[in-house]
């Protein structure tokens, strides 16, 4: 995973609520077997509508997505996640996050960066008064600016860490392989396995 | 110290604390019981597999079904669409190699990932379940904790069969009372989340309790469970009960003889201590449930069936307020309308959250000796090719036919439209699944979520119904087992 410690970009004011993963990337286009090649896939069913916002300029050049309350709501489709960073989103700011989305997003190095509603929307106001005004993010001192707002964002230790250091969690778990085998030795008896396969 | 359900099964399976206290605590480190998977999220993760050079740890634990891009007509012939087949080929390519039991379009076993678990016997009490689909909260009806994930941590469940997570905060859902005739599971739920919203559930885990959920079978405890992560909750449980033992007993994957027994002893340790403190408590009074539906785009946007289409000035909030503005749009329905006006054009049965035995009895008993209205499709998908055997069995089939409804083979079908099975833009549809977002069922597709019953009366009457409107069926005395 890529390292995250501050990016500077157009922001995108995307000025709904409950903005679920079928709409951030619709199910027609979870057939694919790639992890990559979604950009055309984000928000497509809106961006059929020339008055969807990433159809106008200078948006459509957008990095930092300024959304709604409960964002990322629904499927737990990690395409969701691919197809805002194939698009060339860096990071998403909202006043709240579904759970998966936001655990998603840390796996892959998209920040979810939580502010508090109020700010949200001042954020909102400066990109509506001024489009392709550019939004900071910055992991480090964990605060957003823009224009003359500079407000404070929430995201969870642990993940931060990981975005900072770009690190790959299959790798920090394996770390702690031996502790996974003396579990394993403890299962009950009872507990099923798959296999070998009981058929009714 | 005292513990709930959720806590307790967590406890159990804790491989490494997380380092550090409090707010600064690094997650634990969590053994996972059983992965299930299905062809749309597994083939990254089975490629990052391959090119890290890694295993799958414990095949053994894992079981994987095709269901999402299944067709329901025709499976025995290739499938039409070449994604979709590609994507099912990858599937079977994936299984073979890592060793993966599969059952495959056509194998009796087939269905929807959250039908086939439970049925097999391989989801019981106080295990932790995953699979890369977010209605994974379904399994949490036998007190298991079960959650979705996105692929990255599916790849992560098979290359370490653990997964890193946060404690979550837990939230008591007290549901006292007894259901009226025509009230169901999916009813509770759906009121449930149009009380606590789409974001209510956030950070928790839910514990469904109370005399009305007690009094609930399997499988209506899965229907409410399943809907969790509407609420925006990772996972939803109910405390396993003589009515768990009795659903698991003799399944195939069930413990038998001696480890039965041991199993019970543990599994009757697995609820919430008396003493032990919910972290938010939220009643709901299930005497006075109605049937319920959804009118707008999220499933937070319910009401009872008897109410009318809510103004957008019912709500205070600035954001609910534009959301439901953009619903009614998008729905093309008119505040003040009453929900039982409104004419539908499609019924759709199935999907992982109504789509058992139970459902479909119910359902049948509705429409059995009477006749649909002529400009209403009705679908009806199984859960499972081996619910679709059973239901044959005791010839619920012959009543969908006789009725005019289309009986498909299993699979997620017309939830999400990722096979064939799809609403045209404008079409109206009253469906048992659990998503009414936009485009959900296929674009420009509007859909209103019921309970099996309000399908059936439905389809029937053609407009929003409960079974309480309908007239008498002509002949045969209307069973009344409408209370599933």
């Amino acid at each position: 995973m890529e390292k995250f410690t501050t990016h500077t970009g157009i922001g995108v004011p995307l000025r709904q609520s409950n903005v679920d993963t079928d709409q951030i990337i619709p199910a027609v286009y979870l057939k694919r077997i790639t992890r990559t090649g979604f950009e055309d896939a984000l928000f497509a069913a809106w961006r059929k509508d020339p008055a969807f916002i990433l159809n106008q300029e200078p948006f459509n050049a957008g990095s930092v997505l300024v959304a709604g309350p409960d964002f990322g709501t629904g499927s737990s489709r990690e395409h969701a996640v691919w197809a805002l960073k194939d698009y060339g989103f860096k990071t998403v700011l909202s006043s709240r996050f579904a759970d998966i989305f936001r655990g998603n997003s840390g796996k892959q190095g998209l920040l979810a960066a939580e502010l508090a509603q109020d700010d949200i929307e001042l954020i909102w106001k400066e990109l509506e008064n001024a489009p392709g005004t550019a939004v900071t993010v910055d992991l480090v001192s964990k605060t957003v600016q823009c224009g003359n707002i500079v407000a404070p964002f929430e995201i969870d230790d642990y993940t931060r860490w990981r975005l900072l250091e770009g690190l790959d969690d299959i790798g920090l778990t394996l770390k702690h392989e031996e502790d996974i085998t003396t579990f394993e030795t403890t299962r009950p008896s009872f507990m099923p396995k798959t296999l070998p396969a009981r058929l009714s | 110290m005292a513990k709930t359900l959720a806590e307790k099964v967590w406890d159990a399976h804790v491989v490494r604390k997380g380092d550090g206290e409090g707010a600064n605590a690094q997650p634990d480190l969590l053994f996972i019981d059983l992965h299930l998977v299905h062809e749309v999220t597994s083939p990254q993760a089975f490629e990052g597999l391959r090119l890290a050079g890694r295993k799958l740890r414990r095949p053994d634990l894992t079981i994987a079904t095709e269901d999402h891009n299944t067709p329901t007509l025709d499976i025995d012939k290739p499938i039409a669409d070449l994604t979709s087949r590609t994507q099912i080929q990858t599937l079977r390519n994936n299984c073979q190699e890592f060793g993966v039991r599969l059952h495959s379009l056509g194998d009796a076993e087939q269905g929807i990932v959250h039908v086939v678990g439970p049925q097999l016997g391989l989801t019981q009490p106080g295990m932790t379940v995953v699979c890369g689909d977010s209605h994974t909260s379904t399994h949490g009806a036998f007190g298991a904790l079960a959650m979705g994930i996105g692929t990255s941590e599916v790849e992560h469940v098979m290359a370490t069969q653990t997964l890193s997570l946060k404690p979550f905060k837990t939230m008591a859902i007290n549901v006292e009372g007894t259901l009226r005739p025509g009230v169901s599971a999916k009813d509770i739920i759906l009121a449930v989340i149009a009380k606590i919203g789409t974001g209510g559930g956030q950070g928790y885990v839910l514990e469904y309790r109370g005399s009305a959920i007690r009094a609930l079978s399997m499988e209506a405890r899965m229907t409410i469970c399943n809907m969790s992560i509407e609420a925006g909750a990772r996972a939803g449980l109910v405390a396993p009960d003589q009515t768990t033992y009795d659903y698991m007993f003799g399944r195939p994957h069930a413990p038998q003889g001696e480890e039965w027994d041991a199993a019970v002893g543990y599994w009757n340790t697995l609820r919430s201590d008396d003493d032990a403190t919910f972290d938010v408590a939220v009643d709901l009074d299930a005497d006075s449930l109605e049937p319920f539906v959804t009118w707008g785009t999220n499933p937070g946007q319910g009401v009872s069936l008897s109410a009318r289409v809510p103004s957008p000035e019912d709500f205070g909030d600035e954001n609910a307020k534009a959301a439901a503005e953009r619903a009614l749009q998008y729905m093309g329905l008119e505040a003040g309308t009453p929900m039982k006006d409104i004419r539908v054009d499609t019924v759709f049965l199935g999907s992982c959250t109504n789509s058992r035995m139970e459902d479909l009895r119910a359902a049948a008993d509705i429409i059995r000796g009477r006749t649909k209205d002529p400009n209403i499709r009705m679908l009806v998908v199984p859960g499972s090719a081996r619910v679709r055997l059973e239901a044959e069995a005791e010839g619920l089939d012959r009543v969908f036919k006789d009725f005019g409804a289309e009986w498909r083979f299993a699979g997620c079908s017309m939830c999400l439209g990722m096979n064939p099975d799809q609403l045209e833009p404008g079409e109206r549809c009253a469906s048992t699944s659990n998503r009414n977002f936009e485009g959900r069922q296929g674009k420009g597709g509007r859909t209103h979520l019921v309970s099996p019953v309000v399908a059936a009366a439905t389809a029937v009457r053609g407009t929003l119904s409960s079974p309480s409107d309908l007239e008498p069926a002509p002949g045969a005395a209307a069973s009344g087992t409408a209370a599933a």
